[in-house]
């Protein structure tokens, strides 16, 4: 066996499994945004061409799938395993590409936290020797997430300034032990967090929920691996937001571990141009971090911009039952560890 | 496994929260309200007024007038997906007056299309303004009671 724990929840993968394809495919509002220039396609309207929004996100989520396996010099037969989620009720999006793709499929709920839950999971697939090429893919759109979870989209009504904006978006990644085009990053390490619950209740407070599951996740990975946040280029979060992004600096301070302010991000800051965009407190939904990796950090570690990164989405696994029922919302928060395609193991 | 690797307890989490979190704009909302709510109503009025002075209508047909007309121009905003605009810019100030209702009827109709007519659109139909009529339609009939047993 390649790989080996480390510590309570990190796993050292010694095959360094390769990240060769990507894919970021995004909505309208996202291509307008600051990364607009970065992802592979921006759709020109919410519909997408299709009948329903729901089509539209499968729609979004199968293009950028193929995409990922193309630009990885692949093709969909010889890719092993489809890891994968969504936002919506029994992960719809996810399942339905892969009844388009008949790629063996693993489906996965791990609400904003999929993207990095499913390369985690990936890399660990390879590193055990059980496929060698797997596509890991997660996406949100806002008027499915919005239906879903809140009101009728023509139902005029205001969000406090703590709300987050769901992206419309799909990233897929291409993992290969035998990469076919040039490695954009290697997975190093991957850190499953655990669910945990500061009794927030406020579903209009996400980032806030979830940012105790990612100080919890990355303490375990530095104590794990012995490193400090020095130790890397990039820390970025998935979908904290202004407020959760703040909470996490003020957690990861009072814990003797403080993120410096030049190296630690959150990819729901910088989708969006928060002022102009009007999205409050930032981006969230699974397709947030999963285009934000796809189509940005990946680029940067290929070109050696960034050398060694943590990628940590982060997930609040609320439902709207358990909110109507007044429960507090539990976060979890996975990481990889990303290095760039340059770097020595 | 270290069970609390956050040494933070809720309550100290709770006010770290509330410390970070943004407040809601309280005194423009107030006014953005106030003068939309203001303007709808002045609105209204207005084709009251018409009703009674322009069209020779008794006071309770031309407020019938206003409402009809105020619903379907919502109706009509909402459509065109401008009122959530209006929404969410004036807050309460247009769901008050019966703008809000019309917008809270008309928004699931066009939403839950694509679900059916049946489970869609009849089921979703009143998923916003329904609690308004349960609750309104509830405590007219109490003060209906009160009114017919004592005040009468």
């Amino acid at each position: 066996m390649a790989g080996s724990r480390i510590g309570m929840q990190t796993i050292a993968l010694s095959s360094r499994p390769a990240i060769c394809g990507s894919a970021a495919y995004a909505g309208k509002k996202e291509g307008e945004g600051p990364l607009g220039a970065q992802f592979d396609f921006v759709a020109q309207d919410e519909l997408y061409n299709q009948d329903t929004f729901e089509l539209a996100e499968k729609q979004l989520y199968l293009d950028a799938i193929r995409k990922a396996i193309r630009k990885g010099g692949s093709r969909p037969e010889e890719v092993q395993f489809l890891l994968g989620g969504d936002l919506l009720n029994q992960i719809i999006t996810a399942s339905f590409s892969a009844r388009d793709l008949g790629i063996p499929f693993i489906g996965l709920y791990g609400a904003c936290s999929t993207m990095a839950e499913s390369i985690a999971l990936g890399s660990m697939l390879l590193d055990g020797g059980h496929a060698q090429q797997v596509i890991c893919a997660a996406s949100s759109h806002f008027c499915t997430a919005e239906r879903q979870y809140r009101y009728p989209l023509e139902f005029g009504s205001q969000r406090p300034p703590t709300a987050q904006w769901t992206v419309t978006g799909a990233g897929a990644t291409l993992l290969s032990m035998t990469p076919k085009a040039p490695v954009l990053a290697h997975v190093s390490h991957v850190c499953m967090g655990r669910v945990v619950d500061l009794g927030i209740t406020d579903a209009n407070n996400m980032g806030a929920a979830m940012a105790p599951a990612a100080a919890d996740t990355l303490l375990a990975l530095f104590s794990d691996t012995h490193t400090t946040p020095e130790d890397y280029d990039l820390i970025a979060t998935g979908d904290l937001g202004q407020v959760g992004h703040d909470l996490l600096m003020q957690l990861m301070r009072e814990q003797r571990m403080p993120l410096p302010d030049e190296r630690y991000t959150d990819c729901g800051l910088l989708i969006y141009d928060r002022e102009k965009q009007d999205v409050h407190a930032g981006g969230s939904g699974c397709g947030c971090s999963g285009v934000v990796l796809n189509a940005h950090f990946l680029p940067q570690l290929q070109s050696g911009q960034i050398r060694r990164m943590i990628f940590m989405a982060t997930g609040a696994l609320m439902s709207l039952t358990s909110s109507q029922q007044g429960e507090s919302i539990p976060g979890v928060a996975h990481a990889v560890v990303l290095e760039g395609a340059g770097s020595k193991a | 496994m270290d069970k609390q690797r956050i040494h933070t307890n809720p309550q100290h989490y709770s006010w770290l929260t509330d410390q970070l979190s943004p407040p809601s704009a309280f005194g423009s909302g107030l006014l953005q309200a106030f003068w939309v709510g203001g303007l709808i109503c002045v609105i209204g009025q207005g084709i009251s007024d018409i009703g009674v002075h322009l069209l020779d209508m008794n006071a309770r047909d031309a407020s019938t007038l206003a409402s009809i007309t105020l619903v379907f121009l919502t109706a009509l905003l909402t459509g065109i997906g401008v009122f959530d605009q209006i929404g969410k810019y004036a807050g309460a100030g247009s769901f008050v007056p019966i703008t809000g209702f019309a917008n809270a009827m008309v928004a699931p109709a066009l939403e839950f299309r694509r679900e059916g007519l049946v489970l869609g659109v009849g089921a979703k139909l009143f998923t916003i303004a329904g609690p308004v009529l349960v609750y309104g339609v509830g405590s007219s009939v109490i003060y209906g009671l009160i009114y017919a047993l004592f005040i009468h």
